[in-house]
């Protein structure tokens, strides 16, 4: 597996939104390979795996295709589109297809995606909760988070917080986190505030392409507004769709994640890394900082830099690294899923973890608390294993818990 | 069949409402305006009477809020004509008012069911459709969850909730207006590109109506809820509250 190298969505027409008719057209040099349906994590639930759906698709059986199950299960793992010997957008062009032809024929939704989807449409968070809130977590950071239409003058750094590490309470705790370490860092930064809305990644894996457009069209021009030298995100869902996507459609950002900001101001973080940790500790590779745009080395880097810390790998890692199971929406399908499949892709992944015997669950991603702090006691591992984000160790490596 | 659905704009919750200087209102520059959740819920259900006898919806609501969002949205859902009735007033009246300017404008066509939801949140003097069968000296029943078209078109069937998880089965006789409590199902999902294209293409027809007086209604004081005596905030992490609520509880003796 240590060949394969991550791909980049290539440019090809349609590659964007592509409509399901014009499927069979862009697999035209499907070779019916089926490594997209071996590698799936979810292929055995689908009634119709990669292969055999695109197929279908290209023999005119739309229908039977849109009316399985299999729109709503891609997890947008990314692992069939990097293996893929044709290069074929699969997550990134056959599911948003299937799922926008789902909406268009007004089949009924499950409740939560469609809640979600509602909600961003009307506050620019999945959450439904009010725009004018999305800066409160900074009220007890400890330390100032500038607002950059208040401060009224350009900044180096402009940092995206994004929807979960704004809102959730769990996220907001590493959100506070990483603000402090910037503050130690000396970074000159703001945030967006009351004007951030999602970036959008879930609604256009979602098939939502009108909410996609108009949460992009809304977010270049509030970027626009404002002069900074580069963009750090929390979210690498977001990353990813900022970093590969925007710029197709407008908006060209120069735009880390966290993992390479801090990766590359590793000899400025060094030396504030005092406190001693002691812990094993294994990182699961996020689909979008992995498989999606290839950052392997630098949250490696920044936890081998933690006094203390033991880095361990689990079965799966890198490139063939397990998904959470929570991508391109399905983070609202939970239910959908649970009934289809016998378990849940982040049970199966914290067992992989404990397997490692690991104390620390390392990620970089605002999905994965929440999610596999629930594996870890669905699977009998309560006590046994921390699910820490990357950013929550440093913090306390460097005595700013 | 033909089915007219009323829909009210109401203040966002999600987002707060404050109150104005007068100390009588909600401050108007405070609100973002929503459909009213229970209309959205009679509107599904008219959808889904059309989809079953080949009824035809038409949505009307007053020019208040983002009325015209809600009525566009009525269209991509598949409504078969949306009205703006037009009454020259900056905020919304109460319900008389409101009920009255309704009963102006449908008096005389030949709708069969009039939908509304059971309730809003800004209702002062009752609910609409009470009001509003009144002035057009139509039967009433609320708190409905289910309509079906009884053999010959003449009456339907309705599924009406009481208190104490009993429901009933009544035959209303038409024409006549029903207060939504829930839709059969979840109010659907209307993709934003389809809501988009709509907003360019369709037409919103706009009626006017004379708004005689402004009902009986004077609100000397709104406010929002005070702290009373006896009230214990909680405060601490989640753990820590949990444990207090449990020990209220087992003081009290509510824990079995």
């Amino acid at each position: 597996m240590g060949t394969l190298q991550p791909q980049i969505t290539p440019e090809k027409p349609g590659a964007i939104f592509p409509e399901i008719a014009q499927i069979p057209e862009l697999f035209r040099t499907c070779i019916q390979c089926g490594v997209c349906s071996g590698s799936c994590p979810m292929g055995e639930v689908m009634d119709f795996a990669p292969r055999k759906a695109a197929k279908m698709i290209a023999d005119g059986r739309f229908e039977e295709v849109v009316s399985s199950n299999t729109p709503w299960l891609c997890v947008a793992c990314h692992t069939c589109q990097v293996r893929c010997p044709s290069q074929l957008l699969i997550p990134d062009g056959l599911f948003p297809a299937l799922r926008s032809a789902v909406m268009a024929e007004g089949k009924p939704m499950e409740q939560d995606l469609q809640k979600a989807l509602q909600n961003t449409y009307l506050y620019g968070n999945p959450m439904g909760q009010s725009p004018r809130k999305r800066a409160e977590w900074t009220k007890t950071a400890g330390v100032p988070v500038p607002i950059i239409s208040q401060i009224k003058r350009p900044v180096e750094v402009l940092w995206i917080v994004e929807c979960y590490p704004s809102y959730e309470p769990r996220n907001q705790e590493i959100s506070r986190k990483l603000a402090r370490i910037l503050n130690a860092l000396g970074v000159d930064f703001a945030i967006l505030g009351h004007e951030e809305r999602c970036i959008g990644d879930c609604e256009w894996l979602a098939g939502e392409r009108g909410l996609f457009e108009m949460l992009i069209e809304r977010n270049i021009e509030i970027l626009g507004k404002y002069r900074f030298k580069e963009i750090l995100i929390t979210d690498p869902h977001a990353y990813r769709t900022l970093l590969n996507i925007y710029p197709k459609l407008g908006g060209s950002f120069r735009v880390k994640h966290y993992v390479q900001f801090f990766a590359e101001r590793l000899g400025q973080l060094k030396p504030l890394l005092k406190k001693k940790l002691s812990a094993t500790v294994t990182y699961h590779d996020s689909c979008c900082l992995g498989r999606k745009t290839g950052h392997y080395d630098e949250p490696r880097a920044l936890l081998q830099a933690i006094p203390g810390v033991k880095l361990v790998e689990m079965i799966q890692n890198r490139e063939s690294s397990l998904c959470c199971g929570g991508g391109a929406s399905t983070i609202y399908l939970d239910r959908y899923i649970q009934d289809r499949a016998k378990d849940r892709l982040a049970d199966r992944r914290v067992q992989q973890a404990a397997a490692t015997k690991a104390e620390t669950l390392a990620v970089a991603c605002p999905y994965e608390p929440s999610r596999f702090e629930d594996a870890v006691k669905i699977t009998g591992n309560e006590g046994k294993m921390m699910v820490c984000d990357i950013i929550e160790l440093l913090a306390e490596s460097m005595g700013l818990a | 069949m033909k089915i007219a659905v009323l829909a009210k704009q109401v203040a966002d919750l999600v987002e707060g409402v404050e109150i104005d200087a007068s100390g009588k209102a909600v401050d108007p520059t405070s609100i973002r305006y929503i459909l009213s959740e229970l209309d959205d819920h009679a509107l599904e259900e008219a959808l889904l009477l059309k989809e079953r006898v080949q009824a035809r919806v038409e949505v009307f609501s007053l020019e208040t809020g983002e009325a015209r969002e809600a009525l566009f949205t009525a269209l991509a859902k598949g409504a078969d004509r949306v009205v703006m009735v037009q009454i020259g007033l900056e905020s919304a009246p109460d319900n008389h008012t409101t009920a009255k300017v309704f009963a102006s404008v449908l008096k005389g066509q030949p709708y069969d069911l009039i939908l509304t939801g059971v309730r809003a949140s800004d209702d002062l003097d009752g609910s609409l459709g009470g009001l509003l069968a009144g002035y057009l000296d139509l039967p009433y029943v609320g708190l409905i969850r289910k309509v079906e078209v009884a053999g010959d078109g003449g009456t339907v069937v309705v599924e009406k909730e009481y208190p104490g998880g009993f429901a009933a089965e009544l035959e209303v006789r038409l024409p006549a207006v029903l207060g939504i409590q829930a839709a059969e199902q979840p109010p659907r999902y209307v993709p934003v590109s389809r809501l988009r294209q709509v907003m360019k293409t369709a037409k919103l027809e706009e009626a006017t109506a004379a708004v005689e007086d402004i009902g009986p209604l004077a609100v000397r004081r709104m406010y929002k809820p005070e702290e009373g005596k006896g009230a214990t905030m909680l405060s601490g992490d989640p753990d820590e509250v949990a444990r207090q609520i449990a020990d209220i509880l087992a003081e009290r003796r509510l824990l079995r």
